[in-house]
């Protein structure tokens, strides 16, 4: 049961790690370069960081203060595995975040 | 002047699409040929598990694993790095407090730390820890000086690896991830009630092993997050427990009104070789302060719920300087008993009957990271009803651990 278990999630990792590696970045489509794109304003990109802030950060914790770039940049890498955010949202959020 | 925000292209073939960090942004003038005045490039963007004894780690989990990792490996080595000044920098981050509880009217001083560090490698690589360090001092008889232990222990120390936009991949001591509470609710810093809900022990704490994670948007409604893992290791040393368990959770989030639900499952791989499974659900109404939160979880070693709500009180009219740093709160809850014994519950550091609990608090922010909390709660047993108190300091602190670079 537990080799079972062990070969398929391996199989899967590995899949999974060689897929990252082999798929063209052009292939994935960003949400934010079509909405920065579209209204070309870094007014609307912190706007939306600024939602995407409220509605992803302040599900958990009170909204804290705006930290150096370099260490927003580890922060929100780490939020983005802790608190599953999505790409798109910690793109905006570190943006907004670093202004 | 104006400022022109140029979003690079993510998608030209190099690693700038999957990092999740911000991409080119600069400041330009009304002319381009003036050139840029500044650019940024920032890439890439409980602890009361009850097992007794050591399990046999087969020997095949550390090959496969390595395996695993020399694949990623390769896979990282296939990206190019561009070299960048505004790389992301290590971090000791984390919270600290003290606290007074007083129960059933036997005081405690709890005083506690949980250190986390943050070690960004690469693009796309994170190496983060935490430790918890708290202390549970009691008069003994109820006279004389306070004394007793300070409990250590160890919360996770992991490798992520975000391998794309839908997937992160996790390998070594992780939280596991059943329900809110344990992964993002747990910090003392940020949690609105200090007393851990009853159900709490229910199939949280470490794991140490795998998990896949992750969480992407649906379409322009919804986001979907998961996680799935397996825990390899069954150790009953203190400060480092696990057990092992394969699990998944899987939730949804909406971020129009900002309703999240989701579901938890859990198979515990030794001893039971149980089932438990559980839902949370959260919202945070657009137009109000409030978070509302709850969780629901059922083990063989018994079931339960808590509901709780958080208003923070921006919104009064009157007294609105000291107002907008105060939060209410109020959390109830209910436990059931399962198919344990009183001292069994105990050990896993569930109630040894079927409880009831009430509570309200509040908390006042002197800032973000720094917070006076006070709670109070009543709780209703067969083994007697009992008063709650607390009353403490919550810090939270984060410093760089390198250069910071020009800002």
């Amino acid at each position: 049961m537990k080799a079972t278990i062990l070969a398929i999630v391996w199989s899967v990792l590995v899949l999974v790690s060689l897929g990252a590696a082999a798929t063209p970045p052009g292939k994935n489509a960003n949400t934010v370069a079509a909405i920065v794109t579209n209204n070309d304003n870094a007014d609307t990109m912190r706007v939306q960081g600024e939602l995407r802030f409220r509605t992803n950060c302040g599900r958990c914790h009170a909204a804290p203060h705006k930290f150096p770039p370099r260490m927003m940049a580890t922060i929100v890498r780490h939020m983005r595995v802790r608190a599953t955010i999505t790409d798109e949202d910690m793109r905006l959020v570190l943006f907004y975040m670093t202004q | 002047m104006s400022a022109i925000v140029e979003w690079g292209p993510f998608c030209t073939g190099d690693w700038k699409d999957y990092l999740g960090y911000v991409p080119r942004y600069g400041w330009i003038g009304d002319n381009c040929h003036h050139g840029e005045r500044e650019v940024y490039e920032l890439k890439s963007g409980t602890r009361r598990s009850p097992l007794r004894r050591w399990g046999q780690l087969s020997s095949r989990v550390p090959c496969l694993f390595i395996s695993f990792l020399l694949a990623l490996l390769g896979a990282e080595t296939t990206g190019a790095q561009t070299p960048d000044p505004e790389k992301p920098v290590p971090i000791l981050s984390g919270s600290a407090g003290y606290f007074t509880n007083v129960t059933g009217g036997q005081a405690q001083l709890n005083p506690k730390t949980s250190p986390v560090l943050l070690l960004p490698i690469g693009d796309r690589w994170l190496i983060e820890s935490r430790g918890e360090f708290e202390g549970d001092f009691r008069r003994t008889g109820g006279t004389g000086a306070y004394a007793g232990p300070v409990n250590k222990h160890l919360d996770y120390f992991e490798l992520d690896y975000i391998a794309n936009r839908y997937l992160t991949v996790t390998t070594g001591r992780f939280l596991t991830p059943f329900g809110i509470f344990n992964e993002r609710l747990y910090p003392i810093w940020i949690r609105s009630l200090q007393p851990d809900p009853l159900i709490f022990p229910i199939a949280t704490g470490s794991s140490d092993g795998a998990m896949l994670r992750g969480g992407f948007r649906l379409d322009a409604k919804a986001n979907m997050n998961y996680a799935a893992y397996v825990s390899v290791t069954s150790i009953g040393l203190g400060g480092v427990e696990s057990q092992r368990l394969a699990g998944g959770r899987v939730g949804f989030f909406l971020p129009g009104p900002r309703i999240e639900a989701g579901a938890s499952w859990q198979k515990l791989l030794q001893d039971e070789r149980s089932n438990a499974f559980g839902f949370h659900f959260a919202w945070q109404p657009v137009r109000l302060p409030l978070n509302l939160r709850s969780e629901y979880a059922r083990s063989f070693q018994g079931s339960g719920y808590w509901i709780e709500g958080a208003y923070r009180l921006t919104q009064v009219s009157f007294w609105q300087k000291a107002m907008r740093h105060m939060e209410i709160a109020a959390r109830a809850q209910q436990f059931f008993i399962g198919q344990i014994s009183y001292n069994d519950a105990q050990q896993y550091g569930l109630p040894g009957v079927s409880t009831r609990e009430g509570d309200l608090g509040l908390n006042y922010y002197l800032h973000d990271g720094l917070k006076v909390a006070a709670s109070y709660g009543r709780q209703f047993s067969s083994d007697g009803n009992l008063n709650l108190w607390t009353v403490g300091l919550a810090y939270r602190f984060a410093f760089p651990l390198g250069r910071l670079g020009a800002q």
